[in-house]
């Protein structure tokens, strides 16, 4: 009964969060937290700072999250599953049609027209992280965090000029933002 | 079924790559589509950097995350139904092991000021990537692109960074757009012929 509950509740999830990440968050609240008492407001809450410590989608996240706390691994499975079986079926359709239409000139035309916007959407999104990187908030106001931004511009010299490879370079700076940090603590 | 300059990945390529990404991406839908395009379109020519644009337009009107969205139309588009499989497991079996261990293990993990350093500095490393995924978009748009082209760039930027717009309505509105832009030609093409 409970499995088939997670299920239900997180095909909701998946099938209205339209747009992704933080849209999923009112309704991934209204189900696990409101309707069903599975997480308490505090325990949603370190749900959400675990989101977005680690890798992956914040509805597949909560998903596991919630799913494994209910009834195990079983539990997370039949979660995720559920949390992403609206788009396997929707989005997959669309990947069809977009095989058999996507070349004809009208389609091509509307799409080509849409590119430009993905394009400012995720320069939208890199400023956020940026400044989010640039700047720490600390009690006494903003301070500008030197370290992550030297590092953020000579990653995007690897990347760019060097052609590094992108994943490698984050993690690099992960690594010597982290070995800086705890050298000067010592 | 794959035309020009791209040709298919086998599914362990698919499977492995997706993997990586999925595993090493923190912040929302946009990053693993800018990782994505990096790897699929840019490294391996797998696919069209257009058709990665048109996936990540679909996946955000769309219900459900971001990333499994854009591994669905990916995966289907390079290696059919079986493609699918292979990307959406990929990407969903990162956050479904992690999460699992932390739901056990969670007080460790959210105290842990190493890990929290880690994160600061990979932060760094992501936005210099999505910023080298922008350049690459930037430019393409004005240098293929018309005057049109630049202006929906431009407007689109504004309305999500100033009038913090949503993405989705954003997508939408630029959707009817296009369609409107069609019917015109189409209208202008038909009093041509008379």
């Amino acid at each position: 009964m409970t499995l088939l509950q997670l299920f239900i509740s997180f095909f909701q999830v998946g099938l209205f969060s339209v747009g992704g990440g933080y849209a999923a968050v009112p309704l991934i609240q209204d189900q696990i937290v409101d309707s069903f008492h599975w997480l308490t407001v505090r325990e949603f809450s370190d749900l959400l700072t675990i989101a977005e410590m680690t890798p992956g989608p914040i509805a597949v996240n909560s998903a596991t999250f919630v799913g494994t706390r209910i009834a195990g691994f079983p539990g997370a499975l039949i979660a995720t599953l559920g949390c992403i079986l609206p788009s396997l079926l929707l989005v997959s359709a669309l990947g069809v049609a977009y095989r058999k239409y996507g070349r004809l000139y009208a389609v091509q035309t509307v799409l080509a027209t849409m590119r430009p916007a993905v394009a400012a959407l995720i320069a939208s999104a890199f400023l956020t992280i940026l400044l989010n990187v640039v700047f720490v908030s600390e009690p006494a106001g903003q301070k500008v965090d030197v370290l992550a931004t030297v590092l953020f511009v000579g990653a995007l010299v690897a990347i760019r000029v060097r052609k590094k490879n992108a994943i490698l370079t984050m993690l690099a700076c992960g690594v010597l933002y982290t070995l800086s940090h705890l050298l000067i603590q010592f | 079924m794959k035309t020009g300059s791209t040709k298919a990945p086998s599914l362990a390529q698919l499977f492995t790559s997706t993997l990586i990404i999925s595993a090493c991406t923190f912040g929302g839908g946009f990053v693993i589509a800018s990782l994505m395009k990096k790897d699929f379109v840019d490294k391996h020519h797998w696919m069209e950097e257009s058709e990665m644009m048109d996936f990540v337009a679909i996946a955000q009107s769309c219900p459900g995350a971001i990333a499994v969205n854009t591994a669905i139309l990916s995966g289907y588009q390079m290696r059919g139904v079986p493609g699918i499989a292979v990307a959406v497991c990929a990407t969903i079996l990162p956050p479904l092991v992690i999460l699992s261990l932390i739901s056990v293990f969670y007080n460790a993990f959210a105290s842990s000021t190493v890990l929290a350093l880690l994160l600061k500095g990979m932060q760094a490393g992501i936005a210099a990537v999505i910023l080298d995924v922008v350049l690459s978009l930037g430019e393409t748009v004005i240098q293929k692109g018309g005057a049109v082209d630049v202006a929906v760039m431009i407007l689109a930027f504004a309305a999500c960074w100033f009038l913090k717009l949503s993405a989705t309505w954003i997508i939408l509105a630029i959707l009817l757009f296009g369609i409107v832009r069609v019917l015109i030609q189409n209208g202008s093409k038909k009093e041509a012929s008379k």
